[in-house]
């Protein structure tokens, strides 16, 4: 079966010789929900640029679905939707006619371009302000019209690039229910973002793209089992002014009445929380410090620019 | 894409383009009419009517067909360089780059919706000279022929501009300082006839020349030009033109990074 994407030898070199991809291979299986995850200026948004069309390669290929960009185009494109980062619709155009002129770009006749876009606009919630123009929708409303723009000529692959930027927690997670259902339907997704909570709730695949490399594809639990330690902060009922003592275990007082402890594979929280009750400290709550791939991402994106630093 | 649906990707674009200016028709088709109107009235009635006749026909009658097609002119190219350029400037331009649809069909959409302006607006145009003067039509066929063949290549020197334009001024700058220009040089309220050898010969190169002595002599049935010529300069101008467009579009030359 062939891949939903295969991305060979990508290189990309703007005008101002800027190199913003160096040669990345990259395969998505069909079906896979995949996050594509980078510090900003890594180089995302040309590699997915260049597999949407809006970007020319320098040197590379790229297949969707089997199909080669270059000499079979109109196959490839036919199986993509994309959801850019920025809006990019006619903001004096009804929302409704956005979405039927789209399928008319893939060559979808009116009748059936008007039944997919009711679906998708009751779907996403948008279906009583079909007749407003786009300018006068919210940013969120913006974020899922973009989103039922892309599925009206029912993709078999979705490229959403940080399609939850600015939209409230609320939204985010009805989107991402909404997302989670397309992607069992068979809908294969690609996911940038910034929330890295959101790659992790939703993905299965990763890859990680620094400096125009991937410096780390894989499965998200491999990923995650790499992280060695965790860190927690725990809020204490007491004030105390000393940092308690527990062997083996690296504890700081952020404030009077809150810790921080790292926790390697090794360890057991138990230990800390029976080191703090013999202290007749008490722990009203806990917590990470932060999402967990949200550590590894900034300690492996992180350690290459103190590797670039040393080289 | 099957025939089929690269049919209904062209008319997904002209239906766009025309709902398109005809809801600001108070933009797009009324200056058009006082315009005209003024060059009726002051240079055809009022100045004119003191003019003999040239080519054995009144001043305001020999107006007429460069009036109507320097306004075919300015519309259809008018209408190609804002709405490609908006579609740019807004980035819903990707809307279109990122479906299947041909290079050809998303240019003949745009082209089509601007040869769409300008024969609505030649048309007003042309009413509205019907309050001026009797009309003649010796050769209509070739004044059909003319107006949507410089529509076409007009709508495609638009498109052309928009994909270079960068901001709004570089869609005015041609517009101002080439397109007036040649078409007020072309003949529309003179004949070269009335010029010395030496500007007469100047005169030859401008192209907007030729389709306005094409256009009077398929409703005058005078022309300072052969008409077999001025065919063969618009056709040869349109290839040229189209063949460029299709390039940029595939090079995305002004589209794509």
């Amino acid at each position: 079966m062939p891949h939903a994407l295969s991305i060979q030898d990508l290189t990309k070199t703007y005008k101002n010789n800027v190199c913003a991809l160096k040669g990345i291979s990259l395969d998505i299986a069909e079906g896979d929900f995949f996050a594509l995850l980078g510090p900003n200026g890594a180089g995302k948004s040309t590699a997915i640029g260049i597999v949407c069309s809006l970007v020319n390669k320098t040197s590379g290929s790229v297949k969707v679905f089997g199909c080669d960009l270059d000499t079979q185009k109109d196959q490839a494109k036919s199986c993509i939707g994309l959801v850019p980062q920025e809006f990019n619709f006619n903001v004096f155009e009804p929302i409704y006619e956005i979405i039927i002129n789209q399928a008319g770009y893939y060559g979808i006749p009116r009748k059936k371009a008007s039944q997919r876009a009711e679906l998708l606009l009751k779907q996403l919630g948008l279906w009583e302000k079909r007749r407003d123009m786009a300018r006068e929708l919210s940013g969120g409303m913006k974020r899922r019209l973009m989103i039922a723009r892309a599925l009206v000529h029912e993709p078999k692959l979705l490229i959403l690039d940080e399609p939850t930027a600015g939209v409230d927690i609320e939204i985010r997670r009805s989107m991402w229910v909404f997302l989670e259902e397309i992607n069992k339907q068979g809908t294969t997704i690609i996911l940038t973002t910034h929330y890295l909570e959101e790659a992790e709730a939703l993905c299965r695949n990763i890859a990680i793209i620094n400096k125009g490399e991937i410096i780390e594809h894989t499965q998200m639990k491999t990923l995650l089992a790499q992280l060695h330690i965790e860190t927690f902060i725990l809020d204490l009922k007491e004030s105390i002014n000393k940092v308690p003592v527990v062997a083996g275990y690296n504890i700081t007082l952020l404030d009077p009445s809150t810790l921080s402890v790292e926790i390697n594979k090794t360890q057991t929280i138990n230990e800390v929380f029976d080191e703090l009750s013999r202290l007749n400290l008490h722990v009203t709550s806990m917590r990470n410090k932060s999402n967990r791939l949200e550590e590894l991402f900034v300690r492996l994106t992180g350690n290459q620019i103190e590797e670039d630093a040393q080289g | 894409m099957t025939l089929e649906q690269q049919f209904i990707a062209f008319k997904t674009i002209v239906v766009k383009e025309i709902l398109r200016f005809s809801r600001i028709w108070v933009q797009t088709i009324v200056p058009a009419v006082i315009t005209t109107s003024l060059y009726f009235l002051i240079f055809g009635n009022l100045i004119g009517s003191q003019l003999g006749d040239i080519q054995g026909y009144s001043y305001v009658d020999y107006i007429v067909p460069g009036i109507i097609l320097m306004s075919v002119i300015t519309n259809a190219y008018g209408n190609v360089v804002s709405s490609f350029y908006g579609h740019k400037f807004q980035h819903h331009v990707e809307e279109m780059l990122v479906s299947p649809m041909p290079n050809t069909i998303l240019l003949a959409g745009f082209v089509v919706g601007g040869v769409a302006r300008g024969i609505v607006v030649g048309s007003v145009v042309t009413l509205v000279a019907m309050f001026f003067t009797k009309l003649h039509f010796e050769h209509i066929f070739i004044t059909l022929a003319v107006v949507i063949l410089t529509a076409i290549l007009f709508s495609l020197a638009g498109f052309v501009n928009a994909v270079y334009a960068n901001s709004f001024d570089d869609i005015s700058i041609i517009p101002t300082f080439v397109l007036t220009p040649l078409t007020y040089l072309g003949g529309v309220f003179f004949s070269i006839g009335m010029l010395s050898t030496f500007w007469q010969n100047i005169a030859l190169f401008n192209p907007i020349l030729y389709m306005i002595n094409a256009m009077r002599f398929g409703m005058l049935g005078v022309s300072d030009i052969n008409l077999v010529v001025a065919f063969i300069i618009i056709i040869l101008f349109l290839v040229m033109l189209f063949s460029f467009c299709l390039y940029l579009l595939n090079k995305g030359i002004g589209l794509r990074s």
